[in-house]
């Protein structure tokens, strides 16, 4: 034992070269990320629970039944949502991984659309289903939002699942849903548990969708905060409610982390094409329910289109050429300006997020391979905390940023730049997820053997890992992309009446009355979903063959 | 010249290679032989400088401590080449040639020379996913002498293939390393291709180096019971060497290499043939191997304290299990131990 101790004790002094700067190296990586979430993230929201604390008032909002209330309206909504995105999803998993059609190729390009789609834009599209509203449109809402999440996660891991592990539960006797039951569910249940994980912090912390369907009446933690910290300027109150989101957030994470640690070593890289083939039997009943489902989610996005065209002398192209004004004053600049203003915003927040999100990425993979158990701990503490910001209220952060980016030389609040940095807090965690696992499965040997034929360590990363990750980093790109431009929350509260993006712009018509306010809205939101629907198809054109590992 | 000196690595608390010390003169290939988790593969990335390890590795004297692994200028070829795969066959040889600044022009005289080399001329072009597994792995060693590395690491660089092709592949090596004059050292668990291919053997067991000189030595006379049983050693008995002749409860044989005085002997299965004359004893079991038969023969009758030996036989014997069959000594499969 001493003995061991004085080897390892000699091993740090003497720092045989490689060791010492590579671990230097993960540190330097990490800086960046790790900055970017302490000043653009942890000390605002930090500031605003400190700010709620100080008032006191904390503890007497936790003691209220209105609080608890509200919080298990918040989990009650998101478990529906997400019980209701994984039921829906599975099939289309099973179509996306298993069943070679022609048309699976363009179901999987779809799916994205709705995942993608501003939140106002699916509020607006359910509330043109059912004007009514009712906790029962919030819930097909947030699961519309998420069935993309679960059909990927899953159909990505499904498709690279051996399927002869089935055969041999067949030729063992197993019926074929006894097989899938007892062979395949098992064997999916990391992917099918991280997604969950996934889209119930989307669903629990939803925002523009339960503000739009919701109204006065339902209302979720998330848009009480937004409520009390912007309406009633109740900060304590806020303060309470956002700790009790946040601990909720941090045991999702924790699950979904867990979940996906086991999934992230356990799929190597296969070709998919041996198991896809045409559905057979009963296959095709799960085929047909795929097929259900997709007609589900295009059910919304039909309807918003036609309002779009709807005037009151019937079809036309009022609310599309109202896009050049500005909505009878509703608006401080046209519809096309906020377009605009909306995908150089987007534009500039990927850029930011790549930086950030590709570096993290790189860290985490560094820390994860070294030796220290140290290492693997701060890479790991890490991973989950650049997932926090999708679980954090937009509201907290964005209010957070008013209050203590004063501190910071150079005018930060009402810089244009705000905007994009919110924004990128968002999409920072969806790139780290969609390049992490690719960087991952490159065999560290072929890092070795490019080091071994001359490579210096940042030669090595752009001749090995940058041509390897090449496609999935511009699919994580583009995807960034469309999500900043979709982006609502943090938005809606920082941007400047004078500039804001299309989401915001719509929100605003949405709120104003006249036909042709409601109808440029859906006009605006049928351009997002153009858009949308583009960058999704390039995205999936961009994905490598083996790069739909990753989630999402 | 490489001076491997009282190497240690330590995981997790658990040190993988223990006080390790070898050298490699240049030119001279060291075959590092050892069971499967003897830490033989740890050593030798330790040496390339992927391990942090206490000790010193040497080149030519100087400590390489301070030097990462892209400065060392030591090639090294994986078990399973590990080509890049986002590169063809000249875009992968090319790679280290390419890290020492050489001109596009000179690059591509070198990858063409190294195709003839390893015997692969015209393949430039070719994607690395269409080789097959010998293929892919003469590009994989053609990579690492590109950049004429001062030493040349073979991780296992013929376990990945079929037997027929590890054969031959192993001999073509021999050529290659013999042309390029490469000081190489080899790692792998297979006494064949550390026969066929090495100077010089040290065995690793244990994280520790029992032993290491040259392989006809090291073959002839094991230092222990345990290296001489990873040697192929399946019986030991005490024996007796005088005038060059060793005698034993087997008969007699010509070991002109053996010091004198009370030894133990090693016997592998081919030390052991089934002849007209010998030791008596009965088959027990018969296996049929590509060009002979093994046979276990109880020979606890006629050699008290032994119960079963292995041996050998030719085709045409056809013994079976059961028959009496007499057991002659051959010298060439003999060791002696210690």
């Amino acid at each position: 034992m001493a003995r061991a101790v004085r080897g390892l004790s000699t091993s740090g002094q003497r720092a045989r070269g490689a060791g010492r700067v590579r671990g230097l190296g993960v540190v330097a990586l990490a800086a960046v990320p790790t900055a970017f979430l302490g000043v653009l993230f942890a000390w605002p929201v930090v500031a605003i629970l400190r700010l709620g604390v100080t008032d006191g008032g904390v503890a007497a909002a936790l003691a209220q039944a209105q609080t608890w209330d509200l919080a298990a309206f918040t989990l009650g909504q998101a478990a529906a949502s997400t019980a209701v995105a994984v039921l829906a999803g599975m099939p289309v998993a099973f179509l996306l991984a298993r069943v070679r059609l022609r048309a699976a190729g363009w179901v999987r390009t779809f799916l994205l659309v709705p995942f993608v789609l501003p939140t106002v834009v699916v509020g607006l599209a359910f509330k043109a289903l059912w004007p009514g509203g009712g906790v029962a449109t919030i819930v097909l809402a947030n699961a519309f939002f998420n069935v993309a999440v679960v059909a990927r996660t899953v159909g990505g891991l499904w498709a690279h699942l051996d399927r002869r592990a089935e055969d041999a539960a067949r030729s063992l006797g197993a019926s074929p849903w006894h097989a899938f039951r007892t062979v395949t569910l098992p064997a999916l249940a990391p992917a099918l548990a991280s997604s969950a994980a996934v889209v119930f912090l989307f669903c629990s912390t939803s925002f523009g969708v339960v503000l739009i369907l919701g109204g006065g009446r339902y209302r979720t933690l998330e848009t009480e905060i937004y409520l009390r910290t912007v309406e009633l300027l109740d900060l304590p109150g806020a303060a309470a409610l956002s700790l009790v989101q946040l601990a909720a957030v941090v045991g999702a994470l924790v699950v979904g982390g867990v979940a996906r640690r086991r999934r992230e070593r356990a799929a190597p890289l296969r070709a998919p094409v041996t198991t896809a083939r045409r559905p057979a039997g009963r296959e095709r009943w799960v085929v047909g329910a795929a097929f259900t489902v997709v007609a589900g989610l295009l059910a919304p996005i039909v309807a918003l289109v036609l309002r779009s065209l709807s005037t009151r002398d019937g079809w036309g192209l009022d609310g599309y050429r109202a896009l050049a004004g500005s909505g009878d004053g509703a608006l401080s600049v046209t519809g096309w300006e906020a377009a605009l203003n909306s995908l150089q915003t987007a534009f500039d927040a990927t850029m930011l997020a790549m930086i950030v999100g590709v570096l993290a990425a790189v860290a985490l993979v560094a820390a994860g391979r070294a030796r220290g158990r140290g290492a693997r701990l701060a890479g790991e503490t890490l991973d989950a905390a650049l997932m926090l910001p999708l679980g954090v209220s937009a509201v907290t952060v964005g209010f957070g940023y008013l209050v203590t980016l004063d501190a910071l030389p150079g005018d930060l609040r009402t810089s244009p730049l705000l905007v994009p940095l919110a924004q990128a807090l968002v999409v920072v965690p969806l790139v780290i997820r969609m390049v992490l696992p690719v960087l991952r499965s490159v065999d560290d040997r072929l890092r070795q053997a490019a080091a071994t034929l001359g490579a210096a360590p940042v030669r090595v990363w752009w001749t090995v890992d940058l041509p390897l990750a090449a496609r999935s980093l511009a699919a994580a790109a583009a995807f960034g992309y469309v999500v900043a431009i979709g982006e609502f929350g943090a938005t809606s509260f920082l941007a400047r009446p004078a500039a804001p993006t299309l989401p915001v712009a719509i929100n605003e018509l949405i709120s104003r009355p006249g036909e042709l306010n409601t109808q440029t809205a859906y006009a605006a939101c049928t351009l997002l979903m153009l858009v949308t629907a583009g960058v999704a198809a390039v995205i999936d054109r961009l994905r490598a063959p083996h790069a739909d590992v990753g989630e999402f | 010249m490489l001076t491997v000196d009282r190497v240690t690595v330590t995981y997790d608390r658990t040190p993988a290679v223990r006080d390790a010390s070898l050298e490699i003169a240049d030119g001279e290939v060291l075959a590092l032989l050892g069971p499967s988790g003897s830490g033989k593969s740890t050593l030798l990335r330790a040496i390339a400088g992927l391990e942090s390890a206490t000790g010193a590795v040497r080149w030519d004297g100087d400590d390489l401590a301070g030097v990462p692994v892209h400065r060392r200028g030591f090639g090294l070829v994986f078990q399973d080449g590990q080509l890049f795969p986002h590169r063809d066959v000249a875009g992968n040889i090319a790679f280290g040639p390419r890290m020492q600044g050489m001109p596009a022009g000179d690059r591509d005289r070198r990858v063409a020379e190294l195709l003839e080399l390893v015997g692969l001329a015209g393949y430039e072009r070719r994607p690395v996913t269409e080789l097959s597994g010998g293929e892919a792995q003469r590009v994989a060693l053609a990579r690492a002498l590109a950049p004429r590395p001062r030493l040349l690491l073979l991780d296992e660089p013929l376990s990945g293939l079929d037997a027929e092709l590890r054969e031959s592949l192993a001999l073509d090596l021999v050529g290659v390393l013999r042309r390029a004059k490469a000081t190489t050292l080899l790692v792998t668990h297979d006494q064949e291709e550390a026969f066929t291919l090495a100077d010089r053997l040290a065995v690793l067991d244990d994280g520790r180096i029992r032993q290491s000189g040259d392989v006809i030595d090291v073959w002839r006379a094991p230092v222990d019971e345990r290296v001489a049983r990873f040697l192929g050693v399946t019986a030991v008995l005490p024996g007796e060497v005088t005038d060059g002749r060793v005698s034993c409860a087997f008969g007699s044989a010509e070991v002109p290499w053996a010091r004198v005085g009370t030894v133990t002997v090693g016997l592998r299965p081919h030390a052991l043939r089934v002849a007209s004359t010998g030791v008596p004893g009965e088959v027990v079991a018969r296996a049929r191997r590509r060009d002979h038969t093994r046979v276990t023969v109880d020979v606890s009758e006629s050699v008290p304290g032994m119960s079963t030996v292995d041996a050998v036989a030719t085709m045409a014997d056809a013994v079976q299990p059961g028959d009496e069959v007499r057991l002659a000594l051959d010298p060439g499969g003999m060791a002696i131990v210690g």
